[in-house]
């Protein structure tokens, strides 16, 4: 379908008013994502990489221009249905997590499955949760509350949270920007193995070595895309983790990866 | 939509503040509490009140001496000495429908029995007066028509005067000193407890009217009459029937006003029943006000736990809930916390009123109308208070919300 493309933006542009004042913030990206990659997407601070992460994530509208995900164009819907694209086929990870506090691990994966049109019974939430959370390698953890969890779990529950829903793209917005530097390694491993299973990533950064996990950077500045290129030297999370320390290496994140994209719509994260 | 799971998140939200969601609750529960015992006080009174009017007796048209209309000098009922014994000979000759008629003097003196004295209330009756007020004897016979016509010195005595003056002994038969003449007690009337206005009506002494005129308290005029009508279809007319005819026997001309006051007990009883529900309705608008006040109570917590939770709002959105969901997890435990607020203010209220007439001997009437609606008032109350917090947190945008610090 659309030759391979899940994220196609058509000269998109975003303007956002403050009063008289017009602020451009994106002004005209045209960019294809295919199925299975990993990009990151780079810029330094009013570079328009946040908005157009906001807009690639449904939840900001272009002011001008075609966001095509998946086949459809979304760039016209309205906040119901912009709320039901995200809940379907989008997955976030953020800097700052954003787990609900004083809530098991447990609940807040389970938190996207409250909001989707499919309706399962406790028990069904529950499971799936504690697959989800195990192949991130919290098994163990599910009644923990974020409080009572490290930076680098947290973040491993937001991922477990994004992945609920099987999306078709996860959008992670500067996903180690708290988390120090082994952390940060070990969330690009987990990120570089659900890639390998086909999953699409697109994430945000400013730092050039994070940026270097994926397989395309995208450079933004001053709202345009200034350069585009594939990742020549790719590090290997998984790899520097087992080299780098007598540490154990992540528990979960293995199992059968699926290389290609066709076969994970139906398969589960174990 | 998904109501179900939105309830759950609702009710976990509560429960992850419960000193908060408790402490929002107890102005509801203070609020549906005071309102379901002050209506119940109001309406417990206002049945008390009820009860006593029927107590008067059925049917009754009482004249009282002297008028309260405004022209010249106004004397107050029963003040101007106009009502004379042929008044109330004329009324029951010559009056429709009149079944019993007990011409009313009053005064209050000092009575004695060997060593016992009492100051009570000197009731003089005709032999009528017992039927007239439904008032049965718990001991003993009233006085005759023989009595009355005779003037003999024989009276009837309320429970009251008896334990005052008599202590365990039976009073029947026993000599009652009223100001040094000495009469014959022929029965005990049974209780019938405070008036409307607060008077203990079993401390009295009742006796033939000739005899209180004659031997008690001197005058040749009537205080009032009672005069009963047998069918309630009649009362009006038979009212309008005594007016002309004390008007003619009093030779009033046309113009001028009556030198007496008729009333009949539906009037009675519909100015007294108006001021307990009066009552009724002030309190329960006090309580009311508490009420609304729990309201905003509820409005200013939920605003804040909007603000609190904005990034909850922003996670929860980026995830997929819609407007609507969001709006309804708010609503949801605004109304939760109003209604179970307003289900335990019920029970507070209940039993309330029930420690207020056991220790304070105030009747209360709880009345199933007034806890339903107290329960759903204290519903919309949630709905209505939690309304513009659910739909600001709804209105929030994803973006500035997952921002928000």
């Amino acid at each position: 379908m659309d030759n391979g493309a899940l994220v196609r933006l058509i000269d998109l542009h975003k303007v956002y008013r403050t009063g008289e004042m017009e602020v451009p913030a994106v002004r005209g990206v045209s960019l294809e994502i295919k199925r299975g990659e990993f990009v990151a997407l780079m810029g330094a601070s009013g570079s328009g990489k946040s908005t157009l992460m906001n807009i690639l994530g449904c939840l900001d509208r272009p002011t001008t221009g075609h966001y095509v995900l998946d086949g459809a164009d979304v760039s016209g819907l309205d906040r119901d249905r912009l709320a039901d694209i995200r809940n379907r086929k989008i997955g976030f990870v953020f800097q700052n997590f954003n787990l609900l506090p004083r809530t098991s691990a447990r609940e807040n994966v389970e938190l996207p499955l409250v909001y989707s049109a499919q309706q399962l019974t406790n028990a069904e939430l529950r499971e799936r949760a504690d697959r989800v959370l195990a192949s991130v390698g919290l098994a163990g953890r599910e009644d923990h509350h974020p409080s009572q969890l490290s930076g680098g779990q947290q973040q491993r529950v937001a991922i477990a949270r994004a992945l609920i829903n099987e999306p078709e793209v996860l959008l992670a917005d500067e996903p180690t920007g708290n988390l120090d530097s082994r952390t940060s390694v070990e969330i690009m491993a987990i990120f570089q193995q659900l890639n390998e299973r086909g999953i699409t990533v697109i994430m945000v950064t400013h730092e050039p070595d994070i940026a270097a996990y994926a397989k395309r950077n995208v450079m933004m500045r001053d709202g345009v895309i200034l350069d585009d290129h594939v990742v020549s030297r790719r590090l290997d999370a998984r790899a520097q983790l087992q080299n780098g320390g007598g540490r154990p290496s992540l528990p979960a994140v293995r199992g059968p990866g699926a290389p290609d994209g066709e076969s994970r719509s139906n398969q589960t994260l174990t | 939509m998904r109501i179900g799971p939105t309830f759950n998140v609702a009710l976990r939200a509560l429960r992850r503040n419960k000193l908060r969601s408790v402490l929002t609750a107890l102005g509801i529960i203070i609020g549906v509490g005071a309102v379901i015992a002050m209506v119940g006080i109001g309406n417990g009174a206002k049945a008390q009140v009820e009860a006593q009017i029927a107590s008067l007796g059925q049917n009754v048209i009482l004249i009282f001496s002297g008028s309260t209309t405004s022209s010249g000098i106004r004397t107050g009922w029963g003040g101007a000495g106009t009502l004379k014994i042929e008044d109330a000979e004329a009324i029951r000759r010559e009056v429709p429908g009149v079944i019993g008629v007990s011409e009313e003097v009053v005064s209050t003196t000092q009575v004695a029995a060997g060593n016992q004295n009492w100051f009570t209330r000197i009731y003089g009756e005709s032999a009528d007066y017992f039927d007239i007020r439904q008032w049965p004897f718990a001991d003993g016979a009233p006085f005759t028509s023989q009595d009355v016509r005779s003037a003999n010195k024989v009276c009837v005595i309320g429970r009251t005067t008896a334990t005052q003056i008599y202590g365990n002994e039976n009073p029947i038969g026993q000599i009652l000193r009223i100001k040094e003449v000495p009469f014959t007690i022929t029965g005990v009337l049974m209780p019938k407890g405070l008036s409307t206005q607060g008077v203990d009506q079993d401390d009295i002494v009742i006796m033939p009217y000739t005899s209180a005129m004659k031997r008690v308290i001197g005058g040749t005029t009537l205080r009032n009459i009672n005069v009963q009508i047998g069918d309630p279809q009649q009362l009006e007319a038979a009212q309008q029937q005594i007016i002309s005819l004390l008007r003619q026997r009093h030779n009033i001309r046309p113009g001028r006003d009556d030198d007496f006051t008729v009333r009949n007990q539906q009037e009675i009883a519909q100015a007294a029943t108006a001021t307990s529900r009066v009552m009724t309705l002030l309190l329960g608008a006090i309580a009311g006000v508490s009420l609304v006040v729990g309201g905003i109570g509820i409005m200013n917590i939920m605003l804040v736990s909007v603000t609190e939770r904005t990034r909850e709002i922003g996670v929860r959105m980026a995830v997929g809930a819609h407007g609507s969901d969001i709006l309804t997890q708010f609503l949801i435990e605004a109304v939760t916390l109003s209604s179970v607020g307003g289900l335990i203010g019920i029970v507070c209220g209940i039993g309330a009123s029930k420690i207020l007439s056991a220790y304070a001997n105030w009747p209360t009437l709880i009345s199933i109308s007034s806890i339903a609606i107290a329960f759903l008032f204290s519903a919309a109350v949630g709905i209505f208070f939690g309304f513009y917090p659910a739909r600001k947190a709804a209105a929030l945008d994803p973006i500035e919300a997952l921002r928000y610090e």
